[in-house]
């Protein structure tokens, strides 16, 4: 399996989520926020986590225009699989890949800590190591998680089955208490957690181990 | 702009004493001119000269095998085998902080990372050690809500993750909080860069954000006392952004890579003066300064701003001019300004031109070789009074009072505002004792722990000097760390009084006496005078953050109890109730001296400890609170309860060092006797953890509730 992680200037999670790939038994590639293609043959695109462009006009909003993103975009629509976490995820939804937006936390704060995630649904290459309704322990990080969506969007999410994941105690005030969602295609997935923070014993435990192995495993050609 | 005449006042304005300016003229035979005054102002303020505490600082041991670079560069290096090295320094960004609490400590967090880059090294771990006035103090909430958003806002986007730190609240710090930041680093031991320059017309390369007027007198501000024009002062703090901070990294060990860099220097306390006097200095060279072609961001900026701007994210370089081309690569990919902004040169000279006109001319070693160097008075503290009766309290009434108060409650509410993961090899995140991180791709593993116990250091300035290293000794070897090296962050009130003086130089005694012993040498520091709000000094606080080394992964002592295991104590008690926790939290009395410090002990209980670690499967060091609070601790870690058998309140609360709790099964409890009884150690079985209780003697509450007491104390005093 190919993977193309994504620089930005500003990404700081980008090793952790090349790492995992790595453990995972991915080929990886680290892309520059520049380059305006993607490495031949790049099974998934990851969009780690960071500060992109410094996050200081809206997260993900400037990122949502380098040259790297329309390269995505494309990826994306070609039928490509986008795993994209914390600013990667606020970047997908800027970019118009997922839909809603990611507000301020509703604590105004900056929030480190490991949550339980409720699997919402393993249809889908990134979920299907997991059972729908399993709880796992995810690490998040970030000051603007607060996932919103208008009613309508939020129940097509719901009705759809493209929540991938909700959070067991609300962190920071996302509607439908989401932590992750799917595309229409559940070819990308869009998450505020850090499953790369949870894919070592040693560090922050192992429950984010079955996404990458089932990427790996689902994309890997048998 | 005319510049302003040279007048006393102007002098005085500039922090200079009149003796300082005779100085001055005896050096240059002339009146100075503005830009002139500015920079003398700027080298030889209290911060940037370290007047009043070099002599004393001398004293401090420096060396060992482990250390390659001792103080005096940006940061420490020492060795941690494999051919690789750690880079760390402690710094304060206090009088900012107080000022203006995001910005403050944001840039506070935002230098000590330079000053880890600058020297080749990837930041890999921080720590914060703050200190706060009294919870009801009307001031304290704004600053610590400032001071945590301002480090985590800087650090968490920068992408370090925070591996501990401390926060206490004082009277004392009402008018002058305290925020000492640290950083490490990782490097090849061999490629550490230093900021000697070498070479004559070799070109001085400035790179990252523009100059601004931002920070012009920073320097000289927080060498002084506060009063109640601190309001005033608000305009001489700086204003950080840490994504150019991170490019600017980024960009600075790319630069390293090509071997364009001859010798790099960050701009920190007074900006373009420090760092370029720094490296001329070092190499032994002058250097010219032509400063329209100083990137700014601001118009008709004077030499004498340009010169004194405190903008942050700026770095200056003296690189190999044939590898200009790739420099300027790595500059435009990282989309960095950079400029040619001078050259060294041959002469002794510091020459500052500004569009073709002379600015400053001034002799570039005598900056700082003739700088002024006080051997203050100083009066040795008076012995503390014997304490009074203390009277016997119920220990878990006792212990609920503790868990309540911010300074012994769980610090979530804070360590959660900070990325503790993010590099992904966060082994322990803050909580308990040291924090680890792996060293990336290796079995290797760095623990890091910050420590002082001011109420000791004003009782007895060197017994507490002593015991801060002391408890960072304990801390490292709590996780079965091998400690290291020092690094100390000395913050006092004003040297120029005689008993604060006194306060400095017991705990630099005490420091040093420790360091030497137990092998822990202060590879880099930092010091922080005038810490006083109209004439009132905060408690001496001479932080210590120190660095241990972990061999491989089954090295790491754990921290998680398990139902049925044994409680043991390992070191003696007495009993000493001496400015503790218990009589400070639960009586309001801060009386008699500071703990005994035994280095001897400390040593052989530590080595004990690391020996047997197979028969430890968790472990923390007993430091304020005592072993009531240490084994509660232990308890809430994992949610197991403990039953310990005596009740008596100076066996329970009493603060006696070189002393650790221990939890293992009954076997390994047997076999760690055996152990102690061969090495000398005391070994004491206090109870055990079981059940969902915490039971002293006979006084027993529920775990659960307790925790939520602990859990929630700090953010009902000061959120």
């Amino acid at each position: 399996m190919k993977a193309a992680v994504i620089v930005f200037p500003g990404s700081n999670c980008d090793r952790d989520l090349a790492v995992a790939f790595e453990q995972a038994g991915a080929d990886v590639t680290m892309v520059w926020h520049k380059d305006s293609t993607l490495p031949e043959g790049v099974d998934i695109v990851g969009v780690p986590g960071g500060f992109s462009y410094g996050d200081y006009l809206r997260c993900g909003a400037i990122a949502a225009k380098s040259p790297v993103c329309q390269a995505v975009a494309a990826h994306a629509s070609r039928g490509g699989y986008v795993l994209g976490v914390c600013n990667g995820f606020q970047v997908l939804t800027e970019t118009g890949l997922l839909p809603g937006a990611l507000l301020r936390n509703a604590g105004l704060k900056y929030i480190c800590k490991t949550v339980g995630l409720k699997v919402q649904t393993s249809n889908s290459a990134f979920t299907e190591g997991y059972n729908a309704g399993d709880v796992i322990g995810i690490p998040i990080a970030h000051h603007d998680g607060n996932y919103y969506a208008d009613d309508e969007t939020i129940a097509r999410l719901q009705g759809e089955d493209r929540v991938a994941f909700t959070y067991t105690d609300n962190p920071n005030g996302s509607r439908g208490d989401i932590a992750g969602i799917l595309s229409e295609n559940r070819r990308v997935l869009g998450m505020m957690p850090h499953p790369e923070r949870a894919a070592d014993a040693g560090h922050g435990g192992t429950d984010g181990v079955a996404l990458f192995r089932a990427l790996t495993g689902a994309l890997t050609p048998a | 702009m005319q510049d302003p005449a040279i007048t006393p006042d102007l002098i005085a304005a500039h922090g200079l004493k009149p003796d300082e300016y005779d100085r001055i003229l005896e050096i240059i035979g002339r009146e100075p001119t503005f830009t002139e005054l500015g920079i003398f102002s700027a080298m030889w303020n209290e911060h940037c000269s370290y007047k009043s505490s070099k002599k004393w600082l001398r004293t401090l041991p420096t060396e060992g095998p482990q250390v390659i670079c001792g103080p005096g560069e940006n940061a420490g290096v020492v060795d941690i085998g494999d051919g690789q090295a750690v880079v760390f320094k402690m710094e304060s960004h206090n009088h900012p902080s107080y000022i203006e609490p995001y910005q403050g400590a944001a840039t506070g967090v935002g230098g000590i990372l330079r000053d880890v880059f600058t020297m080749g090294a990837r930041p890999i771990a921080s720590m914060n050690s703050l200190s706060f006035g009294e919870p009801s103090h009307p001031k304290t909430r704004q600053l610590v809500s400032g001071v945590v958003a301002g480090v985590g806002g800087y650090g968490n986007c920068f992408g370090v993750p925070c591996a501990g730190g401390e926060v206490r609240f004082h009277r004392a710090y009402n008018g002058n909080c305290l925020v000492n930041a640290f950083a490490a680093g990782l490097a090849d031991a061999d490629k550490i860069f230093y900021s000697a320059a070498s070479g004559v017309g070799m070109p001085v390369v400035y790179l990252g954000a523009k100059t601004g007027r931002d920070g012009v007198g920073g320097a000289t501000m927080a060498s002084a006392e506060f009063d109640d024009t601190i309001e005033e002062k608000r305009p001489t703090v700086q204003v950080g952004d840490p994504f150019t901070e991170k490019r600017l990294m980024e960009a600075c060990l790319e630069l390293m890579k090509t071997g364009a860099v001859i010798s790099i220097q960050d701009m920190g306390a007074a900006g373009l003066t420090c760092s370029a006097v720094e490296m001329g200095d070092k190499g032994g060279l002058g250097v010219r300064l032509d400063l329209e072609k100083v990137p700014v961001r601001e118009e008709n900026m004077t030499a004498y701003e340009m010169m004194l701007s405190e903008s942050q994210e700026r770095m200056l370089m003296v690189l190999f001019p044939e590898k200009e081309a790739e420099a300027k690569a790595v500059f435009d990919k990282w989309d960095l300004d950079f400029a040619i902004v001078g050259e060294t040169i041959a002469e002794d000279r510091f020459l500052i031109m500004l569009d073709g006109e002379v600015k400053a001319d001034l002799p570039l070693s005598k900056l700082s070789s003739e700088a002024p160097e006080y051997d203050r008075p100083w009066v040795p503290t008076p012995e503390a009074a014997p304490l009074g009766d203390v009277p016997q309290v119920d220990p878990i009434d006792a212990l609920k009072m503790l868990l309540g108060s911010p300074n012994y409650a769980a610090k979530q509410w804070v360590y959660e505002q900070y990325d503790t993961m993010v590099m992904g090899d966060s082994a322990r995140t803050p909580g308990l004792g040291a924090g680890i991180i792996r060293v990336h791709g290796t079995g290797k593993a760095l623990a890091f722990t910050s420590d002082v116990t001011p109420r000791y250091v004003k009782a007895n300035p060197e017994v507490g000097g002593k015991q801060a290293v002391a408890e960072a000794y304990r801390n490292l070897t709590a996780v079965g760390a091998k400690p290291l090296a020092t690094t100390d962050n000395m913050n006092f009130g004003n040297p120029e009084k005689p008993e604060i003086m006194g306060q400095f130089v017991g705990a630099i005694k005490g420091i040093g006496a420790a360091c030497l012993a137990l092998d822990m040498p202060i590879v880099s520091g930092n010091v922080s005078l005038y810490n006083e709000t109209d004439g009132a000094a905060i408690l001496p606080t001479p932080t210590i953050g120190a660095v241990g080394l972990i061999a491989s992964p089954d090295e790491i002592i754990g921290c998680d109890v398990r139902e049925g295991h044994q409680l043991l104590l390992v070191g003696d008690t007495r009993g000493h109730l001496g400015q503790s926790a218990l009589l400070a939290e639960v009586f309001g009395r801060e009386e008699g001296d500071a703990p005994e410090v035994d280095l001897d002990a400390e040593k052989r209980n530590g080595e004990f400890i690391r020996a047997n670690r197979e028969l430890i499967t968790a472990c923390t060091d007993v430091a304020d609170g005592g072993i009531a609070l240490a084994a509660f601790e232990l308890a809430e870690k994992t949610g197991v309860g403990v039953h310990l058998d005596s009740d008596a309140t100076p066996l329970l609360f009493g603060e006696d060092q070189a002393r650790y709790l221990v939890a293992c099964n009954f076997d390994k409890a047997e076999a760690l006797m055996t152990a102690a009884a061969q090495a000398g150690v005391t070994l004491t079985s206090l109870g055990k953890f079981t059940g969902d209780s915490v039971k002293f003697g006979g006084s027993e509450a529920a775990l659960g509730d307790l925790a939520e007491i602990y859990r929630g104390g700090f953010a009902a005093a000061v959120a």
